[in-house]
């Protein structure tokens, strides 16, 4: 986003001013497309800061990424000491100069070693640049550092006629040249230098405070063009030279309908939406050992289920300490960080100041692209509290700017969450689940609340959690006259209620019993009577087949007696 | 300046087929003057030099010129900066004289032909 914006600049910036790209992440922003093209610039600052560098920089990437060679002239190193310097950036300039795309030459000028009898000039200077530049068909220079020559020459006036012819000719052979120069006593170059090159002139700066060193950048002048003139921290490491640009993203950031969980789904469940917005900032605050870490990593864990990638900013424990302590609760992260949809950035608050901090949090989510980065925890960012609070509201634009969803936790010493956090933080956040230690009854336990979340419903509950094998559980509820019952109190209350259901079950199987055995008693008699019934039933039908009987027999016995009768009628 | 001064210029010019640290007898003076071009400056330090030469090292010195717009390679072997710039090759150790050597008294000295004070 930044860079589209200042490849624009520099197009527009074009028809004034045609600018060399320096290829410095940040810095080609910062002035709106590099350095005046063709024309010499200054470089100065103290000792230490970063000025041969970010010169071999500026060389080395015209080199490779621009197809402008480029000339060395070192006055104060030899070149394979400045080749073996600038290897731990990762610049192999000795294949370079293999290859004639970086010519270097090492001017020694050593005032013991030199007489001086009468007038001569600096054209053997002129000779040697000119000489490289033709060798290669350069177009950009570095001179470093010039002044070396005021400490081996003793004619300044000569000497400084002969720089100024010097930098006319470098304008004139229409290369884009780095000068440095040393920071002097109240100005900028101990030797005035500025007072030649006036067309761009940069400072470069290390300042140590609270026993941090931070580099910091500032265009002092330049000619013909806009820049941004607030002082940019940058950084040195091996990935070379990185300038941050503080300008604020702005408020212009889409926002995200779609929610994504929290990786606890009784915690999804206090959330309205059913997790965090994607792209939203979320900070989770506690005091020690409330399980933050453990949360932070359960929405990482389920961030790497859903194929997204994590970026994890570490401040205090390394990422094997973690990825052990995650285990131990149910969560293996290894998977995620073999196949690199996680990455552990750890390094300890103190080890760089905060704005380097910054500089190299923005480099690596430039680098890494994440979808969701977690920072844990910001409270050991040390600065002042004014420093800290702009240095995160920066990480969160830059985040929000990119649709990634940030997590952040907070160390916070104890009493309120809202007591100990920088309200300030509060507006930047747009989730804020605050974890606390719930005292009571001689007992400590973790409880979680959500103090708030924008744009969605959520429980107002405090609830008790559980960090177990199987990683955080948030608990039922059990409300008790004096709020939520937790620990202990919860337990008793789970036993009493667990006592009072076993009653109840068992009343009711007693009843059920009963019913049984009074069905069975009714049966039974149902089944007497019926058994007495057809006994008389039977009583009968034997009655009836024995009157038949008799009947028949009477019949009969009146026939033989009529016959017997009809014989003697 | 004379035409004899240009002559001298000339001749005294190292030449391509010139061969390098040839065996030079002991304590004798391998020096070579490098200019960028012929100019004013250049003359009269050669002159200046012949002249100290002659005084001082009469047979016992060789004297090369380096015109540095022709030969532009030359200059980082020996570490030039200035120009003029006179350097001792012979006798060890390498000594270097900035300007147009115009003060003998610097030259006797940047040559180890007369110490300092």
């Amino acid at each position: 986003m930044l860079s589209t914006t200042a490849d624009a600049t520099a197009r527009s910036a074009g028809s004034t001013l045609p600018k060399a790209a320096t290829g410095i992440s940040g810095f080609d922003d910062v002035t709106l497309g590099g350095l005046p093209e063709g024309r010499p610039t200054l470089v100065c600052g103290g000792p230490g800061c970063g000025k041969t560098l970010f010169a071999m920089t500026f060389l080395v990437n015209g080199a490779t990424q621009f197809e402008e060679p480029g000339v060395f002239i070192s006055f104060e190193e030899a070149s394979e000491d400045l080749v073996q310097n600038v290897a731990s950036l990762g610049y192999d300039v000795q294949s370079l100069v293999e290859q004639k795309r970086i010519a270097m030459d090492y001017v020694r000028v050593e005032k013991s070693e030199i007489e001086e009898s009468g007038d001569y000039d600096l054209d053997g200077l002129f000779v040697r640049l000119g000489y490289a530049i033709d060798q290669i068909g350069a177009k950009r220079v570095v001179l470093d550092t010039l002044e070396v020559l005021f400490a081996g020459l003793g004619d300044t006036d000569v000497l400084r006629a002969e720089l100024r012819r010097l930098f006319a000719w470098l304008k004139e052979r229409n290369v884009t040249a780095i000068i440095t120069a040393e920071r002097g006593e109240g100005a900028l170059t101990r030797y005035g230098l500025e007072e030649y090159i006036s067309d761009c002139v940069l400072l470069l700066d290390n300042r140590v405070e609270n026993q941090i060193t931070t580099r910091r950048l500032r265009v002092v002048k330049y000619r013909g063009s806009a820049h941004g003139t607030n002082e940019y921290p940058f950084l040195i490491d091996d990935q070379g030279i990185s300038v941050l640009p503080v300008t604020s993203a702005g408020l212009s950031h889409a926002t995200n309908d779609e929610a994504v969980s929290t990786g606890v789904a009784s915690l999804d469940g206090m959330l309205g939406k059913g997790g965090f917005y994607r792209g939203s900032s979320i900070l989770v605050s506690g005091t020690a050992g409330t399980g933050k870490t453990s949360l932070a990593n359960h929405f990482v864990d389920a961030a790497c289920r859903r194929g997204e990638r994590c970026l994890y900013f570490a401040f205090e424990e390394s990422p094997a300490q973690i990825v052990r302590n995650m285990r131990s609760i149910g969560i293996d992260l290894e998977p995620w960080i073999a196949s690199g949809l996680l990455r552990f950035e750890a390094a300890r608050p103190s080890l760089f100041g905060l704005e380097m901090h910054l500089a190299k949090m923005h480099r690596e989510i430039e680098h890494f692209k994440p979808d969701a980065v977690v920072l844990d925890p910001i409270s050991s960012l040390r600065g002042e509290q004014g420093e800290v609070h702009s240095a995160l509201l920066r990480v969160i634009d830059l985040l929000k700017s990119r649709g990634t969803t940030a997590l952040l936790t907070n160390l916070i010493s104890g009493g309120h969450a809202t007591d100990s956090t920088d309200v300030g933080m509060s507006s930047l956040m747009d989730t804020w689940l605050s974890l606390a230690h719930i005292e009571s009854n001689g007992e400590r336990n973790r409880g979680i609340y959500i103090l708030k979340s924008r744009g969605m419903s959520h429980s107002n509950q405090v609830r008790e959690f559980e960090i177990t094998k199987a990683g955080v559980q948030l608990l039922k509820t059990y409300l008790g006259p004096n709020g939520v019952l937790t620990g202990s109190a919860r337990v008793a209350r789970e036993a009493a209620e667990s006592a009072e259901q076993i009653r109840r079950s068992e009343e009711g199987n007693r009843k059920r019993r009963e019913l049984e055995r009074r069905r069975a008693a009714v049966k039974r008699q149902i089944a007497e009577l019926q058994a007495s019934l057809e006994a008389e039933e039977d009583e009968v039908s034997e009655w009836l087949t024995q009157d038949e009987a008799r009947e028949q027999t009477y019949l009969s016995d009146r026939d033989v007696m009529a016959t017997r009768r009809g014989a003697a009628e | 300046m004379t035409q004899a001064d240009f002559d001298a210029f000339d001749a005294a010019l190292l030449n391509e087929d010139d061969g390098e640290g040839e065996a030079v007898e002991d304590g004798h003076y391998n020096l070579r003057l490098y200019v960028a071009g012929k100019t004013p400056k250049s003359i009269a330090a050669l002159r200046n030099l012949q002249k100290i030469c002659e005084e001082h090292l009469a047979g016992r010195y060789r004297i090369e010129v380096v015109d540095l717009l022709e030969r532009p390679q030359l200059a980082a072997g020996d570490q030039i900066l200035a120009v003029p710039t006179l350097v001792r090759r012979l006798p060890p150790p390498l000594k270097r004289i900035i300007g147009n050597l115009s003060d003998s008294e610097r030259v006797l000295v940047g040559l180890d032909l007369r110490k300092e004070g």
